[in-house]
């Protein structure tokens, strides 16, 4: 799960990070209203889910309250990368001397955090990573032992930071770490983190991901969850406990297992399809969750035919035909439905579906193939 | 020989009385695994499967009383790094936990932990293990596997399945089946189960089963190249994954265009390894 900047920042603060002084708006008019509280200079910044918002324009500096809320309306109606900026972030403008990058996540090679940090900080730290990889400075974290300060000291060392700033640093690296390992983040980026030209450090840009694992305790950060991002057709197979993504084809898929569910992708693509989405029912999946699962399905108008494709194991084949049975009964699907079911009373589930009017196979190669000419003749 | 798990691993089952791990602790003794006793917090002194299993309240002291050298997790993922932890504190050195959806960071703490111990841990988010004819210690169908020279190693649970009953179909047994699980931090990886395949006797052959996100395909594919003797035949699921969507597995996610299906596809190539277009083409390829 992705955080807002504003998101970011605000728990950034509670940990001790100096964050510009600055408020969310959702209106030009609060925009404005900020903007004078604030006095002064501010910047304007849309707050979507997606990088690259300055370059898009979603970020623009604002000489006076009037000019803020000129800005914030302009912003807040524009569409970045297909998501529409429902919120700006109203921030003190900074005066900047230097741009440092600094980070935590995670390094699953290493299967420990790491710290990373680079002198050549702001918008294009995937550049300075492409082009020149020793301005990247990289450093592992031993997660039973937590940041040790002489560590944010040795990387401070190594980007070249002023001296003067060595004791604000190792604060700003210390809480970032606390905010990592409080929040089960993956990753908690501050891009840039600067130099002001009145000699403070500050975080001036924040941007986290969370553990969807770990939101179980985290029940604060699953209340921020912004689904704008994400697809209605997600949302919903989310409620259900399904792992769902939709894509662009025609092939409606249901499989059990990620991994057999990517195969089942795979194949289709091989014989010459395209599939409509990536779906996971999970292990001892319900009769519900296969008619929630088929609906989700069926809701996509591009949709021509549905494989299901199943290996019990956990999973009861006949618990999943039952399933699909009362979903057919429910959604009444009008394309074909190609179905393969192996494994766990993979017998008893065939017989259940014998009169249910669905293309039956024996591999999955033979699913996939029929998959696709079905798919083909609904078009 | 096999590697792993045979005949003589005495196994206890943690989260013994919750309804997965009954389920299948059943299934695994009708397999004919040796489970020697379970572990339920509060539940200690109780038995199971009609009086046949004993179970206890803690690992130390199921350890003490069935000198158990092998733990099967079994409970939900809120517990599982506690469970994780306690097996290894117990001193038992081979843990496998089924359990899916264990926090990341949980997952790097109990791994540099279990690293110091020297524990073995293989999973989690895994189907586990199973030496056919000899010990199932884990999910997977016991009837879709012979016995055989083929060792098998996998990231997935389901598309494993797939691959031993198409091995099943034309007669080829495997060695020992480990699934490794599909999380981005687990215990044990790809390369620590080739070299072990590698110094087994019984295998003769190995089959790989990937995915995408992550470089531990292309690790192997470099052991692989240089030191391995025996032929080995892959495949790599989610070569049509679009970038950056975490399918389902929270390893399989390809971030800024690493862990690709193509890059391992050609890694594993290069290394002389035969990569099949589908899951039932794998075992013709051997």
């Amino acid at each position: 799960m992705k955080l807002h900047e504003y998101q970011s920042k605000t728990i950034f603060s509670k940990y001790g990070i100096p964050i510009p002084k600055g408020r969310v708006a959702a209106t030009a008019q609060e925009a404005k209203q900020i903007a004078e509280e604030l006095g002064g200079r501010v910047v304007i910044k849309a707050q979507v889910l997606v990088g690259g918002r300055g370059k898009a324009g979603g970020v623009k500096l604002a000489k006076d309250p009037a000019e803020a809320a000129q800005l914030a309306a302009q912003i807040l109606g524009m569409d970045i990368k297909g998501l529409p900026v429902r919120k700006v972030l109203v921030d003190e403008a900074s005066a900047i001397d230097q741009e440092i990058y600094f980070s935590i996540t995670n390094d699953r090679a290493a299967k420990k955090p790491v710290m990373i940090a680079s002198a050549a900080g702001g918008i294009d730290i995937e550049e300075v990573a492409a082009k020149t990889p020793d301005k990247i400075i990289k450093s592992h974290i031993d997660p039973l032992l937590g940041l040790r300060e002489y560590q944010a000291r040795d990387v401070a060392v190594a980007i070249d930071l002023p001296r003067e700033y060595m004791k604000d640093f190792v604060k700003v690296a210390m809480g970032l770490w606390e905010v990592y390992k409080a929040t089960d983040a993956t990753l908690a980026e501050i891009n840039p983190l600067v130099i002001t030209k009145d000699k403070k450090l500050v975080a001036l840009d924040g941007k986290m991901m969370i553990d969807d694992s770990a939101l179980f305790r985290q029940p604060d950060l699953n209340e921020m969850r912004d689904t704008d991002e994400d697809d209605p057709s997600e949302i919903e197979a989310r409620k259900y406990g399904l792992s769902f993504i939709k894509l662009d084809g025609n092939i409606g898929c249901m499989v059990n297992g990620a991994g057999l569910a990517m195969t089942s992708m795979d194949v289709i693509k091989l014989f010459g399809g395209e599939p409509a989405n990536f779906l996971d029912i999970g292990g001892g999946a319900s009769s519900e969750k296969v008619t929630a699962a088929m609906r989700i399905i069926l809701t996509d108008p591009n949709v021509k035919a549905v494989l299901f494709n199943i290996f019990g194991g956990i999973t009861r084949c006949d618990e999943v035909a039952r399933g699909i049975l009362i979903a057919m009964e429910e959604v009444k699907p009008k394309v074909p439905m190609i179905v393969r079911l192996v494994g766990t009373n993979a017998e008893e589930g065939r017989k259940l579906l014998e009169n249910a009017n669905m293309i039956t196979a024996e591999t999955l190669a033979d699913a996939a193939r029929k998959s696709v000419e079905a798919a083909k003749k609904g078009n | 020989m096999s590697i792993l798990v045979d005949k003589n691993t005495r196994l206890i089952v943690q989260g013994v009385t919750g309804n997965e791990g009954l389920f299948h602790t059943t299934q695994m003794v009708a397999y004919g695994t040796n489970v020697v006793g379970g572990v339920t917090p509060g539940k200690g002194g109780e038995w199971v499967l009609n009086g046949k299993l004993p179970v206890f309240d803690s690992v130390k002291t199921a350890k003490e009383a069935t000198d158990a050298n092998a733990t099967i997790i079994f409970v939900p993922a809120r517990f599982a790094a506690d469970a994780m932890f306690e097996a290894a504190d117990a001193g038992i050195p081979l843990i496998i936990c089924i359990t899916e959806g264990v926090a990341v960071q949980d997952m790097m703490r109990v791994r540099n932990y279990l690293d110091q111990k020297k524990v073995r841990l293989i999973g989690p988010n895994c189907p586990g293990l199973l030496t056919p004819g000899e010990a199932k210690v884990g999910i997977i169908p016991g009837d879709i596997a012979i016995a055989g020279n083929v060792g098998v190693v996998s990231r997935s649970g389901t598309l494993t399945y797939e691959v031993l009953y198409a091995m099943k179909n034309l007669g080829m047994g495997a060695s020992t089946c480990v699934g490794i699980g599909g999380d981005p931090v687990n215990g044990t990886n790809f390369l620590d189960v080739l070299e072990m395949f590698e110094h087994d006797p019984k295998t003769e052959k190995v089959i790989m089963i990937g995915e995408i996100g992550g470089n531990e395909e292309e690790r192997a594919a470099a052991y692989i190249g240089s030191k391995m003797t025996k032929p080995v035949a892959a495949f790599i699921a989610g070569q049509t994954a679009p970038a950056g969507k975490r399918m389902g597995h929270a390893g399989a996610i390809i971030e800024a265009g690493a862990g690709t299906a193509a890059d391992k596809i050609k890694a594993l190539e290069a290394a002389g390894v035969k990569v099949a277009k589908h899951p039932e083409e794998i075992p013709t390829l051997l």
